[in-house]
């Protein structure tokens, strides 16, 4: 901002500091993430927030926050998915059976498994905009259509629900690191050669490396943030789901941005799903189950708005850590696992409502 | 003021609209020079908002002719409507209350900085400008980045218009802006078209309240059932006649009649 604003009053500018705090989206987020810390500081074995145990939950929340990252742009556009979980299953497949059964290589493989999701995406935001009905309804049909999709070409191809062998069509291409095993490993062996970081007896470090899904969250929730609040893209964003019809009539193309963003969560979905085949060597019909209620939590609890217009995407990152620090954090502690799904919904409560006091809050005040 | 002589902005001569049987307007002529706030008035179902409508290429003509600048128009949308200096704002769906005045100021029109794809939205331009527009239209912002939500229902229409102005209309029309405003808000709105129209925008603007239109109009012109009344100048009519006119003349003499000159 400008250092020569119209109007330097101090004692207003203090008023917008905290203001403009409160203003953020993700501020709710934030609180929960400290408050989640705390709990599991007080009643987690400590070994949780060593460095395997943070791995251990930053793996799953980044699986988890990629997700939420895509699923949060399209809420703040005003659009719902609830077929990514699906998606992950489809996209899967669309990129084993290529591989698998085709003999394609790893490269094309990952490129159709891609163009099957841009076209999935596309599909999916042409026939909300065409026909105007709730994405929320859209979407529902398809998380059906693509998980039964699935299905009957796994049982076509393979007679199982299962496609196996992932690993030995891929070999040893430098694709397979990009999309699994860990990152940095050089670093952490130094780190360990050091005494910096434990070690097992033999020298090697506990923890060899960065899980390569927890660099493409962090990269992407930073891309994802910087494209929605500094970009003329991320003001369209906004635009779009904070009033279409004003938007439209100040020239957003409202509807390109509205597709791109059905793209990207389906890309977004496939990221996980070649993460995942390459991962386990496998390609199932069931893989990504009820991850769209969960991209959508994390989303929420980072401060999107149901209604749209509203929200972050460094938010649902925040709301994906805690999914995954409460979801393998009760293994740390006393609890028993079945408790996991009694805090998320209770956490999910309080963000809502934690939320709607803030931005009411920070609305109403003239 | 001595219209005669220059040459009108925009011209619109016998424009009809039909929505299949239903005849919206039937043969209404009206003009705006540079600088002038002429009123369009009329009571509800008038044809008032189906006629700036066509005006600003929402909706297209059945029959009539649009001139601007000697040149017949034809607009296809209300882009096209935009882009020929025609700038509309709407009484509900003027802002969005959750996005900053910077951003809805800027809507559509983001400037931008830095190399693609690296391109940024120029937030420093955005939010020096949409200051400086603001203050000129008489409201200090607190910040750019204050949500249009927790401005007043005139300093939204405030935003709108400064907008409109901003990039570059030449005919402003406003729908019916003060009717949902309380009293200050109003005439802080009253206020903006003052300026507005000294500025050489021709501005039309819409009421169906004859003090709001008397207090800033130059020219005023009455739509009854999809057809012009007339249209007077500013001097030319007293408020009583053009209450007269927009209710219809016949029936609000006759009203009058029977309540006793109450009305
Ligand atoms: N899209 C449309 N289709 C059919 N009839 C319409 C449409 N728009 C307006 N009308 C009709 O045209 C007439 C004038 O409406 P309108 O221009 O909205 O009046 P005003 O703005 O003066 O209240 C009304 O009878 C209305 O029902
Ligand atoms: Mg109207």
């Amino acid at each position: 901002m400008s250092a020569d604003k119209p109007m330097a009053d101090e004692r207003l500018a203090k008023v917008s500091l905290t203001k403009s705090l409160l203003q953020r989206p993700e501020v709710g987020a934030v609180v929960g993430l400290i408050a989640v810390i705390l709990f599991f500081t007080v009643y987690a074995d400590s070994r949780m927030f060593s460095l395997s145990g943070i791995m251990n939950f930053m793996e799953p929340a980044a699986q988890l926050g990629i997700l939420a990252i895509a699923a949060a742009l399209l809420m703040v556009g005003g659009e719902f998915d609830l077929s990514i979980g699906s998606m992950i299953a489809f996209a899967g497949i669309a990129l084993g059976i290529p591989l698998v059964l085709w003999g394609w290589p790893l490269s094309l493989s990952i490129l159709f498994a891609f163009g099957v999701a841009v076209i999935t995406g596309a599909i999916n935001g042409f026939i909300v905009l065409r026909s105007g009905l709730p994405s929320f309804i859209v979407t529902l049909a398809f998380l059906f259509i693509l998980r039964g999709l699935t299905l009957v070409s796994l049982k076509e191809a393979t007679g199982t629900t299962q496609l196996r062998g992932v690993k030995e069509a891929a070999g040893d291409s430098w694709l397979v690191e990009m999309f699994s095993g860990d990152a940095f490993e050089g670093a952490f062996t130094w780190l360990a050669n050091m005494g910096w970081i434990d070690t097992f007896k033999n020298g090697t470090p506990k923890v060899q490396g960065i899980p390569v899904e927890i660099i493409w969250f962090v990269v992407l929730a930073l891309a994802a943030s910087w494209l929605l609040t500094r970009t003329r893209f991320g003001n369209w964003i906004f635009a779009a789901g904070g009033d279409p019809i004003a938007a439209r009539n100040v020239g957003v193309p409202v509807n390109r941005v509205k597709i791109i963003l059905f793209i990207f969560t389906a890309m977004a979905a496939t990221l996980v799903a070649t993460i995942t085949v390459l991962e386990f060597g496998t390609a199932d019909a069931s893989r990504g189950l009820l991850k769209e209620f969960h991209a959508i939590i994390a989303a929420v609890i980072g401060g999107c708005l149901l209604t749209g217009g509203y929200g972050s995407a460094i938010g649902a990152m925040v709301g994906a850590v805690i999914f995954g620090m409460v979801q393998i954090g009760i293994t740390y502690t006393n609890i028993n696992l079945d408790w996991f799904q009694v805090f998320m919904g209770a956490i999910l409560l309080i963000a809502v409502v934690l939320n709607n006091w803030v931005r009411n809050k920070a609305m109403s005040a003239h | 003021m001595s219209e005669d002589t220059r040459k009108p902005v925009i011209e619109l001569v016998d424009i009809e609209k039909h929505f299949g049987a239903v005849i919206a307007l039937a043969g209404v002529s009206f003009s705006v020079y540079p600088g002038e706030c002429h009123c369009l008035l009329g009571d509800n179902g008038a044809g008032k908002s189906t006629f700036i409508k066509t005006m600003s290429g929402v909706h297209q003509p059945t029959k009539g002719k649009i001139v601007m600048d000697g040149k017949n128009m034809n607009f296809g949308s209300p882009r096209a409507g935009m882009e020929a200096g025609i700038a509309t704002v709407y009484q509900d769906l003027a802002m969005i209350p959750l996005m900053s005045v910077t951003r809805n100021f800027w809507m559509g029109r983001e400037p931008q900085s830095g190399f693609w794809p690296f391109k940024n939205m120029d937030f420093k331009k955005a939010d020096e400008v949409t200051m400086s527009e603001m203050a000129k239209m008489g409201i200090n912002l607190r910040e750019p980045g204050q949500a249009v939500g927790t401005l007043s229902g005139g300093e939204r229409q405030t935003v709108a218009i400064a907008r409109a102005v901003y990039f570059g209309a030449k005919v402003l029309i406003l729908d019916e802006p003060t009717s949902a405003l309380g009293v200050r808000q109003t005439s802080n709105v009253l206020a903006t078209v003052d300026k507005v129209r000294k500025s050489g925008v021709g501005v039309v603007f819409i009421t169906h309240n004859v003090r709001h239109a008397l207090a800033v109009g130059d020219r005023f012109t009455v739509l009854n059932r999809g057809k012009t009344l007339g249209t007077a100048k500013r001097g030319e009519i007293t408020p009583d006649e053009l209450q007269d006119m927009m209710a219809g003349g016949q029936e609000m003499a006759q009203l009058e009649g029977s309540l006793g000159g109450t009305v």
